[in-house]
This record gives structure tokens, C-alpha cells and sequence, in this order.
């Protein structure tokens, strides 16, 4: 949701404050983010593991650092070559923020692969998890809009989110090791 | 209880704004045109607050009714004659109509966001469109950069965007001023109305000395508005000032613009830079504009 939030602010220079941008940016992020619970569900079938849940984490923090870096040249393109600022901003939206949210979208479906280990708890487990990730987004979106940008630059601002997703994948990529060779210490 | 307080403090608040004439909604706010005896005026409406964009007083529709349209010009002291005019923000198409009436010759193009802005001016503000004057429905930001890969030029651009709020972000930054400077013609103006209140005004008086150099900024003592004239290459000369003060007093007197008063408003910025070395300049990574203006 704050990347969400900043989005607007990115696409504003290329492509203005009209209603559509924000249309643009909410389908871009429904539509990306549905694709990823789908993808997150099918994968956490197969060996479902905090190491591949924390490698979740990492791509993701990955695929949010070219935000920062291309959006700029990508924009201009665009602008360039789309008249109508709606299609633009779709366009935009859709190469700077598509990959990025599919991939952040995985994370919950896996989630609940790996938290549920009883049946009768699922839908508890599933229950906890809807209310920690959406109230992250709702702290997420208010600290961002409220305080974020009055401090820092945009840039710096997704750049830390970036980095916060990737130190949680290395730390769950940790943790899984260490509990794996304790394992092998006890067998 | 809470109710009839309401309820008194609407009836209260319908006195003190006048009548309601006419109401639209659009997507970007809702649209109010009231009158209060001759004063008619557009307002948008927030839960908040009413702001009004632009006035006319309608037995007199020629007397501009704010200060800050008065103000801004100014700028014909500083760029002679405007073959073409840009307008960002149209309000009431006030400005429009002005400079039409003065310089009939003049291309002028007024840039507004809103469609039920641009309708609201056509239908109860007598906006004038004819072959010279023309608008679009657009955001500035993008209408100023396509005129500058068509590198079409302007000699008198006016900023004079606002929301509800302020100024939108996207128009206040360093990135914008510079495409702003591109599609300005040699020996041309540009009139930003700002608010001489707000807690932007250091980071906006920085954010045009960063990319236009000294500007002047026009207001009158413990007002809340203060035009900045930016980008002009050659500042005239007292006796160049005091020529066209006398050329245009007269021509401007219908509009209820002191050309002469509003010349003694004018300063520069040059060796009077009232706002601190370190101000940090807004750019499109860092502007919380509308925050700060709180």
C-alpha cells in the first residue's frame, strides 16, 4: 500500500492528477495482486519451505528496486508514444508495478501454507494473517501519506521498503538453516 | 439536539455565503456558484471549508473582484504586448476574458483539469472563447510538457492551478518550473499566484530561485496572496517602468487595477532574499506540498 500511495506521486510529472491515474494504479495493483495469490497458492503445493517463502521476500525486494531506478526513462517513453494520458498511465503503472505486486501478492497464500498445521485452525490461521497484512497496509499507507513524504525523497522512501523485504527473506532463509542443522544435530 | 444545532448552523452558514445558484459534481470536487446580492462567485466545496476560485460582480463584470487578479497584472510592466498567453487553472475564465478584452490579438490558451469547471465558467461567467481564445481539458503538468516537445512558445504564462487546498504538488516542483522555462519565449513572463501565507512559501520562493534565478514577487503588505513574476531575462529600467505605468493606467482603470499602487508592490529578490540559504527545494521526489501547508 505505500508503494501503491507513492505510485500516484511517481506517474503525477508524466501523466497529472486526473481521476485515471488513480484508476490506473488501483486496477495495475487488484489485477497484480490477484495473479499473485494464485501463483502463491499453486507454490506453496510444492515443498513449501521458509527458504523458498524468505527467496519470496528477496525477489520481491528485488523487483521493487528498478521503481527507483527506471522510472524515469520508462515514463518518458511512454509519454512519448501515448497521447491520451489515460492509456499512459495505465501502461506505466502496469511496467513499473505489475511484476513487483504479483510477486508481494504470493506472500499471503504461502503464508497460510506454512502457519497452518491443524485443519480445524485454518481458517483461524487464515483469519490472523488477513488481519495482520491488511492492517500493515492500512499503517502502511497513513505513516507513508502522514510522515514519509514530509521527510524523505521518493526514492528513498520505496528504497527502504525494498531493503526491509529483503533482510525479512534473509531472515527467514536464516532462521530455516539454523533450525535445519539443529534438526541434523538431533537426528 | 446535535440536530437542530445543524440545522441552525446551516441556515447560519446559507445566510453568511448568500444564494446557491447553481451546483455541480464533478470527479474531481463539488461545484457551487452562489451570489450574494451583485457578487456572484465559484466555490469549491470541501466538508471543511468553501474556497472561492473567482468572482464577478454582475452589473459590473468588467471590475475584477480579487486582489491576486489585479496583481497579476503586473506582468505587463515587465514583457510588453503577449502574443501568446497560457493559462494553467481556469477558474472563471476571468483572466481570460481580461486579457482578451486588452489584447485582442493575442492567442491565449486556458488549461484546466475539470470539465465541470470549464462548463460552469462557459455558462454563468460569461467566459469568452473564440478563434484566439481557446481551452482544453487537461492537466497542466502534461499539457506543458507536450507544448514543449511540439516547442511551442509562450510571453506571459500564468499559474493559477488550485484544489480545494493549494496548489497541486506535481506544479510546485523544480522539474515542473524548468519544463515551464522551456516553452517560455524570449522576453516573456511567467505570473504564479501563490499564497503569501503559507508554510511553502520559503520552499517555494527557493524552488523558483533554483531554476529561474531572482524574480519579484508582488504583494501588498499583510496579504495572503503574493504574485512571483519569474523568468524574465531583462528587468526595465525605471524610466521604461514609469512609461508604461502611464500608458497602461488608463487602459487598466475599468478593471479596477491601480497599475500605479500595484507597481510599488513590486520587489526583487535580488539582494532581498527573505527566505534561509538551506531551504530545501521541492522536486518531484520531495514535495509534500499539501502537508506543509497545513
Amino acid at each position: 500500500m505505500g508503494i501503491e500511495l507513492l505510485g500516484g506521486r511517481i506517474l503525477a510529472p508524466y501523466f497529472g492528477s486526473s481521476v485515471h491515474i488513480w484508476g490506473s494504479i488501483i486496477t495495475v495493483f487488484m489485477l497484480s495482486l490477484s495473479f499473485g495469490y494464485l501463483l502463491g497458492g499453486k507454490l506453496s503445493t510444492k515443498n513449501a519451505s521458509l527458504t523458498k517463502y524468505g527467496l519470496i521476500f528477496l525477489v520481491a525486494s528485488i523487483m521493487v528496486v528498478p521503481i527507483t531506478l527506471f522510472s524515469q526513462p520508462i515514463m518518458e517513453f511512454i509519454f512519448t508514444h501515448i497521447e491520451d494520458s489515460r492509456y499512459g498511465s495505465l501502461l506505466a503503472s502496469t511496467a513499473l508495478f505489475f511484476i513487483p505486486t504479483i510477486i508481494l501478492g504470493m506472500i499471503s497464500p504461502y503464508s497460510v501454507r506454512l502457519l497452518v498445521t491443524d485443519n480445524e485452525k485454518s481458517g483461524q490461521v487464515a483469519g490472523i494473517l488477513y488481519f495482520v497484512s491488511t492492517l500493515g497496509s492500512a499503517l502502511g499507507t497513513i505513516i507513508t501519506s502522514f510522515y514519509f513524504v514530509l521527510a524523505f525523497d521518493v526514492n528513498t522512501i520505496i528504497s527502504a521498503f525494498a531493503s526491509t523485504l529483503g533482510l525479512l527473506g534473509v531472515l527467514a532463509i536464516v532462521i530455516n538453516s539454523l533450525a535445519g542443522n539443529k534438526e541434523l544435530a538431533h537426528a | 439536539m446535535l440536530k437542530y444545532l445543524l440545522l441552525a448552523l446551516s441556515v447560519f452558514s446559507a445566510v453568511a455565503t448568500g444564494e446557491v445558484i447553481h451546483e455541480e459534481r464533478s470527479l474531481y470536487r463539488n461545484i457551487i456558484v452562489d451570489e450574494t446580492r451583485d457578487l456572484r462567485c465559484l466555490k469549491f466545496n470541501t466538508k471543511s471549508s468553501q474556497t472561492s476560485q473567482s468572482c464577478m460582480y454582475k452589473n459590473d463584470p468588467d471590475k475584477l473582484v480579487f486582489n491576486y487578479t489585479k496583481l497579476t497584472f503586473a506582468s505587463l510592466l515587465v514583457t510588453q504586448n503577449p502574443k501568446n498567453v497560457l493559462v494553467i487553472g481556469l477558474g472563471g475564465g476571468t483572466l481570460s476574458n481580461v486579457i482578451h478584452e486588452l489584447y485582442p490579438a493575442a492567442k491565449i490558451h486556458n488549461v484546466e483539469i475539470d470539465p465541470a469547471v470549464l462548463k460552469v465558467a462557459r455558462d454563468y461567467f460569461n467566459f469568452i472563447e473564440t478563434d484566439n481564445v481557446t481551452s482544453s481539458v487537461q492537466d497542466g503538468r502534461i499539457f506543458i510538457k507536450r507544448a514543449a516537445i511540439k516547442k511551442q512558445k509562450y510571453d506571459w504564462i500564468i499559474l493559477d492551478a488550485f484544489n480545494g487546498d493549494y496548489i497541486p504538488e506535481h506544479l510546485l516542483t523544480k522539474e515542473f518550473f524548468e519544463e515551464v522555462q522551456s516553452v517560455l519565449a524570449d522576453g516573456g513572463v511567467i505570473a504564479a499566484n501563490t499564497f503569501s501565507s503559507s508554510k511553502l512559501y520559503e520552499h517555494e520562493s527557493a524552488t523558483y530561485h533554483s531554476v529561474f534565478g531572482d524574480f519579484i514577487n508582488v504583494s501588498r503588505p499583510n496579504r495572503s496572496n503574493r504574485i512571483i513574476l519569474a523568468g524574465i531575462k531583462t528587468m526595465p529600467t525605471q524610466a521604461q517602468l514609469n512609461e508604461r505605468i502611464s500608458a497602461l493606467g488608463p487602459r487598466l482603470k475599468k478593471y479596477d487595477v491601480d497599475i500605479k499602487a500595484i507597481s510599488t508592490y513590486m520587489q526583487s529578490t535580488k539582494n532581498n532574499q527573505d527566505w534561509p540559504a538551506n531551504t530545501k527545494i521541492l522536486t518531484d521526489q520531495y514535495s509534500p506540498a499539501n502537508l506543509l501547508n497545513f
